[in-house]
């Protein structure tokens, strides 16, 4: 067994003890490069099935193209492919591109409360008719108790203090200081009601492994990780006002990890193009209150 | 970088005694910062007015910043020529001691550091017994602050006499030990010029030392099964048991046990998703076969192989435990035992010892404090399949959870015999017996499954042989005959509307008991308005599986194996389904069985095999 075999095997692991353990799971696909790569590790999990919802939190500020890919990997695989969204702040114009809150506070009204609400279904789910290719309210309102996420502890600070199984309370709340143990590839399954669990199979990965495995399996990604001829690439993907693609030659996944193994970014933070973990406390004040 | 060998490093030791620092150090010295992070933690300590310290690089968080100390587990990622590396940097303070364990338990190495000045300390001690329990055996002693006692020799030498004689003790070998200053960097990746007592490998070249841990690839074949799945969209028929792979390997063909049930089968095809078949599932690999004979066994139990030594399988056991729990860990909580993908119910029996962790002294009380660690015996509410410590180290290991969190870990030094149930002190249950006790009594949990469908559409035919199969797969089944039931139970009953609505009432609550009983009950009723099937729904709840036996009235007609049809043609029989009274059939039935599509085998192994499903799904 190779890295990559090892990260894939253990990720496999860990989805099916948490299918095994949730009954009404989900997994976060935010569009990017690792919850895709959550997304094929699922598929490996369960023989090309995706036995439960997709939940995308859709701010509507969100690159169209990565909308577009979104709903036409939704079509072909066949999934059960639910977004939320934060109504009331996107109709009040609460946001920040429309000039009236700050980077962070915009993330956590388009964001954290919206997954909050959608997760615990409080808000509407609208869910993707495969069919039609329309979203339509989806009729199961059923507080999700297990959420897949795929972050990576080399990311920034906060998630490298992740566990694999890592619980929060029922106002969604990150108790940071007081984590439960886990050990032994043994995880917390049980929780109390009202509660849940959010589930972390990436976090062992790198972004360059990320990148390994999309190249091994041949994974579709959005064309805004590569560079179209302008010299710039997005290398964290969010919302169009708050994220800034970097300067990269990269043209392909290829080429992607040759510049990560050259260590020509290592000098960058991966997540430097996104404004909001520049603002004071950013993203583990975000993290603590349910952000992904 | 050419090796993409990952190598996870755990660095333990008393609080204060500059973990943080030595990796914040060797971090800066080694080029494994991204540009600016440096500059920002000096920056952010010119702000503050506080002196900059390496260790700031690691605490990224706010509150530990504010205290100065390590809260949890933090990893950071490094490489060097030889391999990549995960930098588990874990808590020193006792009251983190479970963080500490989470960190180390995910590690191949450790890096034990020691403040100089002050020498070795309770923490010291008690993180090496830990590593000992946790399994790790690759360690290296970092003497570290050799600045603050003038890099002194003589201070060096005695601290690592004394730490060896008691790391012996814990059967834990150091492979060097390193004079170091993580202030001044001093042997951490570059050699000092200030010891030249010292010829032994710095901090960085003992990294590199390090072996990666191979998968133990003599051992038995050991697979705890994670789940048994059965998903039919796109008309995947497979059903294939899924684990991960402890130790040994298995092929297609191998004779396989499942414990603790000692059912037995052979492996008919490996499973794969989008890779080539590989010619063997060995240790560490994430895997998944189907089997030749459809028996019934569920998470929880360990695939073996027959031509292997078998695991344990036992109901009380001997066991080295340490525990982190709020609560102390005594004899009159109820806790749940998780070893593999097993959970039962569990009780201590009694405590042998407690031990001190730090100074190795023994005690005697029936109870077990927060960071404590005992000798003792454990009572299983029903048999579980493990191996004994020294062989396998995934099912020779187990947690127990109290209420919802992993309170303790353990390691099973021995299996005892099942005491005489009489002379048991335990009682398990004060209330009375709850389906699902009766549940994890049976191993199975009970299922209603209503077939509905016109007379003569075959629902009987197939559900006296798949209760043939179920009962041959050790599936208790009963079939909840429409027929019988107007003949008994439903004798005053006619088939008004009204009449079939109540029938179909009384049915469906008797199928209920019999669920709750934990039994498939095979419920075979015309049952022809979805209102009165969504009631029986209803009463059974989410353990219900509607199965559409789909036939045309002609047909049935045609068949007609009772020669029903001729009589209601013939005007003898009133309100007949599908010729003088409607049958509406399911819009959206749980399976559906086409018989004038599929013949009778057909449709008998589809419902047996979705029944199977059903019961493994989520059967703990």
């Amino acid at each position: 067994m190779d890295h990559l075999d090892k990260l894939e095997a253990k990720s496999v692991h860990i989805l099916r003890e948490a299918y095994a353990a949730f009954d009404n799971m989900c997994m976060l696909w935010s569009i990017g490069k690792d919850s895709t790569v959550l997304l094929w590790l699922a598929r490996k999990a369960f023989y090309g099935h995706v036995p439960f919802p997709l939940v995308h939190i859709d701010t509507h500020y969100k690159i169209p193209e990565m909308i577009e890919y979104r709903d036409r990997l939704a079509k072909e695989m066949g999934l059960y492919m639910i977004y939320g969204e934060n109504k009331e702040a996107l109709d009040s114009k609460t946001t920040f591109p429309d000039g009236n809150v700050s980077h962070v506070e915009c993330c956590r009204l388009l964001k954290t409360e919206a997954l909050a609400h959608t997760l615990d279904g409080s808000w509407p789910r609208y869910r993707l008719n495969l069919q039609t290719g329309e979203y339509e309210r989806d009729t199961n309102t059923d507080r999700y108790t297990g959420v897949i996420v795929g972050a990576r502890a080399d990311e920034e600070g906060s998630r490298s203090k992740e566990r694999y199984f890592s619980p929060r309370d029922q106002k969604n709340d990150w108790d940071l200081d007081d984590q439960p143990p886990e050990f032994w590839n043994q995880f917390k399954t049980d929780f109390a009601p009202g509660t849940h669990v959010r589930i972390h199979p990436l976090l062992d990965w790198t972004e360059l492994n990320v990148w390994e495995y999309i190249e091994r399996e041949n994974i579709p990604t959005v064309s805004l990780y590569y560079n179209q001829g302008d010299g710039t690439r997005y290398r964290s993907l969010g919302c169009a006002p708050c994220t800034k693609p970097i300067k990269s030659e990269s043209h392909n996944v290829h080429e992607i990890i040759e510049e990560l193994r050259t260590g020509a970014l290592s000098s960058i933070a991966e997540r430097s193009g996104r404004a909001q973990d520049a603002e004071d406390g950013g993203l583990e004040t975000l993290r603590r209150n349910g952000y992904m | 970088m050419d090796n993409e060998e990952i190598l996870n490093i755990v660095t333990v030791g008393h609080v204060d005694h500059g973990k943080s620092t030595v990796v914040g150090r060797l971090l800066a010295d080694a080029h494994g910062l991204p540009d600016g992070k440096l500059e920002a933690v000096r920056e952010n300590c010119r702000r503050n007015s506080k002196p900059f310290e390496y260790a700031f690089l690691l605490d990224a968080l706010k509150n530990e910043q504010a205290q100065g100390i390590t809260i949890d587990t933090a990893r950071c990622f490094f490489h060097t020529d030889k391999r990549q590396y995960i930098i588990i940097d874990a808590p020193g303070h006792i009251e983190f001691l479970k963080n500490m364990v989470t960190g180390a338990s995910r590690a191949e190495a450790a890096l034990m550091v020691i403040d100089a000045a002050r020498g070795v300390e309770e923490n010291t001690r008690r993180h090496g017994y830990f590593l000992s329990m946790l399994g790790i055996r690759q360690i290296a002693v970092l003497v570290n602050k050799m600045d603050l006692v003038g890099y002194d020799q003589r201070i060096f030498e005695d601290i690592k006499a004394e730490m060896s004689t008691f790391l012996e003790k814990v059967d834990i070998h150091p492979l060097s030990f390193i004079p170091v200053s993580g202030m001044e960097g001093d042997n951490i990746a570059n050699r000092s010029q200030r010891m030249s007592w010292y010829t032994g490998p710095t901090m960085l070249q003992q990294m590199d030392d390090f072996a990666s841990v191979p998968a133990p690839e003599w051992a038995s074949f050991r697979m705890p099964v994670q789940g048994v799945y059965k998903f039919t969209a796109n008309n995947d028929s497979r059903r294939i048991v899924v684990g991960t792979v402890e130790s040994g390997s298995v092929r297609a063909g191998d004779e396989i046990v499942f414990y603790p049930s000692g059912k037995k089968t052979s492996v008919k095809s490996l499973e794969v998703f989008n890779a080539a078949t590989p010619t063997a599932f060995e240790a560490g690999m994430a895997a998944g076969f189907t089997m030749n004979e459809q028996i019934f066994v569920h998470r929880g139990e360990i695939a073996c192989r027959r031509d292997e030594p078998a695991p344990q399988v036992g109901v009380r056991l001997k066991a080295n435990v340490f525990w982190l729990g709020k609560q102390p860990f005594d004899r009159n909580r109820r806790y749940y035992f998780k070893c593999g993908t097993a959970k039962v119910e569990m009780a201590l029996e009694s405590i042998e010892r407690i031990v001190n962790a730090s100074t190795l002294s023994a005690g005697q009380r029936q109870y077990c404090e927060k960071n404590e660690v005992c000798e003792c015996v454990i009572t299983l509410e029903r048999p579980v399949a493990f191996d004994l410590a020294g062989t396998v180290e995934a099912t020779s290991r187990f947690v127990i959870v109290d209420g919802y969190e992993i309170a303790g870990g353990g390691i099973i030094t021995q299996a005892l015999e099942e005491y005489d149930y009489n002379t048991r002190n335990i009682r398990w249950s004060s209330g009375g017996v709850t389906g699902e006790e009766r549940r994890r009594m049976s191993g199975m949990k009970g299922l209603v499954v209503w077939m509905t469908g016109l007379s003569g559409a075959g629902k009987t035919t197939i559900a006296q042989e798949v209760e043939r199969r179920l009962l041959d797969a050790d599936v208790l089944a009963y079939i909840l005959d429409g027929d019988k039931v107007r003949r008994g139970l439903c004798a005053d009953l006619g088939f008004s509307d009204a009449d079939r609505t109540e029938n179909i009432r009384r049915v469906g609550e008797i199928a209920n008991l019999f669920r709750d009983a934990g039994m498939v009950t095979l419920v075979t009723l015309i049952s022809p308005f979805a209102a009165s099937r969504e009631q029986a729904r209803k009463i059974v709840g989410k353990d219900f599986l509607e199965v559409y036996v789909k036939a045309s009235v002609e047909t049935c007609k045609s068949r007609d194996p009772k020669k029903l049809y001729k009589k209601a043609l013939e005007g003898h029989i009133p309100n007949f389904t599908g010729l003088s009274s409607p049958y509406e059939p399911p819009t959206n039935p749980d399976l559906v069985l086409d018989t004038e599509k599929w013949n009778e085998e057909e449709c008998v192994e589809a419902l047996t095999a979705a029944i199977l499903a059903r019961l493994e799904d989520k059967t703990i």
